[in-house]
């Protein structure tokens, strides 16, 4: 790749008059996809993952190893078997996450409906709600120096939260709602500053007081489930009430069929990205994080309270966490809250922000593309391993958390401002 | 990191060589044939948590499944594994997608699910293994286990040398409560019987309150449980909680005298190396009566109900294997009356937890 660039760039520049040429702009293209800018090092991340991805399909299909045991007498059977089977994984990824080909066939036939087409955008988005939201809540709290692992914990207090007021209000949907999501939001603020005040007044690292966080909120959930106030009445489980109807996320296309599942919530996800990008880039509080994270001392120099805003952020954060809560337990179809729902969100929300860069918009692109990973996979199988996808994921994140292996790999240009590396400060 | 040249030589030799040494096999003869020969009856699995091959309850539906397809060239069989509750509804509508005929839900927390989506394809059948579903177009599969575990409890007595037994389960639902209620019945029926006194840990059956791990993939939560019951003086130990109860057998096998009893399978084909330490199975019959709803499924039936008992099978005690010999002879002749009796009515073994109960 770089031999093609470097053959581009050896021609000699046009120029008319005898100032300092400009590039022509294949030539500033060639050279921005040969270095290791921040984007490049992503885009080539998700490739390597999806190479890694083809070889480990290859390696662990019996009938394609059989056919390598002869590459010699017949290539041909191996190369087309293996690339039978990576292609077929691939496309029924996609198929699963995004657009599935036989559905299209059978709704030119008549036999399939328009809602049978969007269901595998409908998954994505559905798994991608709450990733949006948790990335968020982690992306947030590094833009101020904070690593904040208790997002998963921020968000079983929210869920929590939008449950108790979800069943124990009778009130129309309009106040309800509403309502039970501002649950949700507190209770993961309340949660979530914690590991800040702690942070703030006694110096205790957020990463490990998030982290003892998150156990004690999980146990809790366990117990809160088991007391009569919130255990369900007509299961004998471990699983809660259902909250009302009227305290039920709406789905966004349920009059195109009921198994279209993505909800409001989502709408919420994209409102909160909007917000935190105008957070940072262009209030007084987002400057104060921003400040902070690049240098606490100066930032403390220049008259900022800096307990105050490690406080604030981590509060802020726990409330994007606990709107992820609030999205699970309000989201229709789980009939009630298990010890299973909050599921691994909070966790998958530091590889989204960190795949996102910290950055909304980044953020908001990494939890659909693990959105549509989840989806693809569940829906491929058995065809491809499920574990297909958690593999994709964490090659991805392996290789945006190290993007000097990505250039030594790649042989690609160091950028004029140095390599991004995404850190946490004082860790 | 510059790598010299002729150290990547040198690599990209020695790679080759590998792969030249493993692939200069002969190549088979094309096309060794295959039947392509398209199956009109597509019926799909969806498993609970743990995987198609847990050794216990998902592979032994997926093994009545694919005998289904052995049995019948004209049906075709696949399954989608759930690594948790969230997957149970993508997988079932995405079973609905892919056009299969026949979808069968395994495991009794599946049954709420298995019921809405069957509720909305109105024309597709669906089965809930282990859950009474209430959806018209869903074959219910239910066991009553209470009626083998009773056979297990009356036999967990007999065999105890410290009086005290245990049971614990993995969540609390119907279909884990109901090997326990029959376990304690069968000691209470041994205590009456034989005048003993033999003590239950870990279930209650009037308050129906015990011990529960809240998880079914948890084995070092099941291997801790355990031992604190065998510190409690348990000698025999009988988890139900799928996977996490290889906890129970792994603590079992490590103090001496101490047996578990396995449930849903026999644990001496799944769990081989721990046969030793297996007093007998508490099984379900899933494999038989997967088969025998995807068949009937294939020649129309829509909906109903199957409840394994004794009398058809759909539930046993397994070989006592390894304790042939420590079950006494008398003893076995009383399980096998004990089993004709609950057969023929004589004795009645009630759990709230029975099917139709």
């Amino acid at each position: 790749m770089s031999a093609e660039t470097e053959a581009s760039s050896a021609g000699p520049p046009e120029t008319d008059d005898g100032t300092e040429p400009r590039p022509p702009f294949m030539v500033m293209f060639g050279r921005y996809l040969t270095e290791a800018n921040s984007v490049m090092v992503t885009v080539y991340s998700l490739l390597m993952a999806f190479v890694i991805g083809a070889i480990l399909l290859i390696v662990s299909d019996d009938a394609v190893r059989g056919t390598w045991s002869y590459f010699f007498s017949r290539p041909t059977d191996a190369l087309s078997a293996s690339w039978d089977v990576v292609s077929s994984a691939y496309v029924s990824l996609f198929e699963g996450a995004v657009l599935n080909f036989n559905t299209l066939d059978r709704f030119a036939a008549g036999t399939a409906d328009f809602g049978d087409i969007l269901r595998p955008i409908s998954e994505t988005l559905t798994n991608a709600t709450p990733l949006v939201l948790t990335g968020l809540a982690v992306g947030l709290a590094f833009r101020a120096g904070l690593f904040n692992i208790g997002a998963q914990g921020q968000l079983i207090l929210g869920m929590l939260g939008a449950l108790v007021i979800g069943f124990t209000i009778d009130a129309p949907a309009i106040v309800h709602l509403p309502l039970a999501v501002l649950a949700g939001a507190i209770a993961g603020a309340a949660f979530g500053a914690i590991p800040g005040l702690l942070k703030a007044q006694t110096g205790a690292h957020e990463v490990i007081s998030s982290i003892m966080l998150n156990n004690i909120a999980a146990l809790f959930l366990v117990w809160a489930i088991s007391t009569e106030f919130l255990h369900s009445e007509t299961r004998s489980e471990l699983v809660t009430r259902p909250v009302n109807d009227s305290a039920v996320l709406p789905r966004l296309l349920g009059p195109l069929g009921a198994h279209l599942r993505v909800n409001a919530a989502l709408l919420l996800a994209f409102a909160a990205a909007i917000l935190v990008w105008w957070l940072l880039s262009r209030s007084t509080f987002g400057y104060r994080i921003r400040a902070v994270g690049f240098n606490e001392h100066a930032s403390a120099t220049a008259g900022m309270h800096i307990g105050r805003t490690y406080t604030t952020t981590m509060g802020v954060s726990g409330a994007l966490a606990g709107l992820a809560g609030a999205a699970l337990a309000l989201g229709v179809g789980s009939g009630g809250v298990t010890t299973n729902t909050a599921l691994e969100y909070g966790f998958d929300g530091i590889t989204v922000a960190l795949l996102g860069r910290a950055n909304p918009g980044g953020i908001v692109a990494a939890a659909l593309l693990f959105g549509a990973l989840k989806a693809g996979a569940l829906s491929a199988q058995p065809a491809v391993p499920v574990d297909i996808s958690t593999l994709l994921q964490a090659t991805i994140v392996l290789f945006i958390a190290a993007p000097a292996l990505v250039k030594a790999l790649l042989r690609l240009r160091t950028p004029r401002g140095g390599l991004v590396t995404l850190e946490a400060k004082g860790w | 990191m510059a790598v010299k040249p002729y150290k990547m030589a040198l690599a990209g030799v020695a790679a080759t060589g590998m792969i030249a040494l493993t692939a200069c096999g002969e190549a088979p003869d094309e096309d060794g044939g295959g039947d392509d020969t398209e199956a009109s009856f597509h019926a799909c699995m969806v498993t609970d948590s743990g995987g198609v091959d847990d050794k216990s309850f998902n592979e032994s539906s997926w093994n009545g499944m694919v005998a289904a397809e052995e049995a019948n060239p004209d049906i075709e069989v696949s399954y989608k594994e759930s690594s948790n509750e969230a997957d149970f509804d993508p997988n079932l509508l995405a079973s609905v997608d892919d056009g299969c005929d026949f979808i069968v839900g395994v495991g009794g927390l599946m049954t709420e699910n298995v019921t809405a989506i069957a509720e909305d394809n109105p024309d597709l059948a669906f089965a809930s293994v282990d859950g009474v579903s209430d959806a018209p177009n869903a074959y219910s599969i239910e066991f009553d286990t209470a009626q083998s575990a009773f056979l297990a409890g009356y036999l967990a007595a007999a065999q105890t040398e410290s009086g005290t037994v245990a049971t614990w389960g993995g969540i609390q639902i119907p279909a884990v409560t109901i090997f326990m209620d029959g376990f304690a019945d069968g000691i209470d029926h041994h205590n009456e019987a034989k005048d003993t006194d033999v003590k239950l840990l870990g279930w209650d059956v009037e308050k129906q309150e015990g011990s529960f791990l809240n998880s079914f993939e948890d084995t070092a939560g099941g291997k801790s449980l355990t031992e604190t019951f065998i510190s409690q003086g348990a000698d025999i130990i009988m988890p139900v909680a799928g996977p996490a109860g290889t906890g129970a057998v792994t603590a079992a096998a490590e103090t001496d005298d101490v047996a578990a009893i396995w449930v849903d399978v026999d644990g001496c084909e799944s769990l081989a190396e721990y046969c030793s330490v297996l007093l007998t199975s508490v099984e379900k019959n899933l494999a038989l009566s997967v088969k025998e709803a995807v068949l009937a499924a294939y020649d129309g039936t829509v909906g109903g109900e199957y409840i394994g008992t004794l009398e058809n099978d759909g539930v046993s005690l397994a070989p006592y294997h390894e304790f042939e010999d420590a079950v006494s002879d008398e003893t076995k002749e009383e399980i096998e009356e004990l089993k004709a009796g609950i057969i023929d009515g004589s004795i009645t073994v009630e759990s709230p937890a029975s099917p139709g109960a």
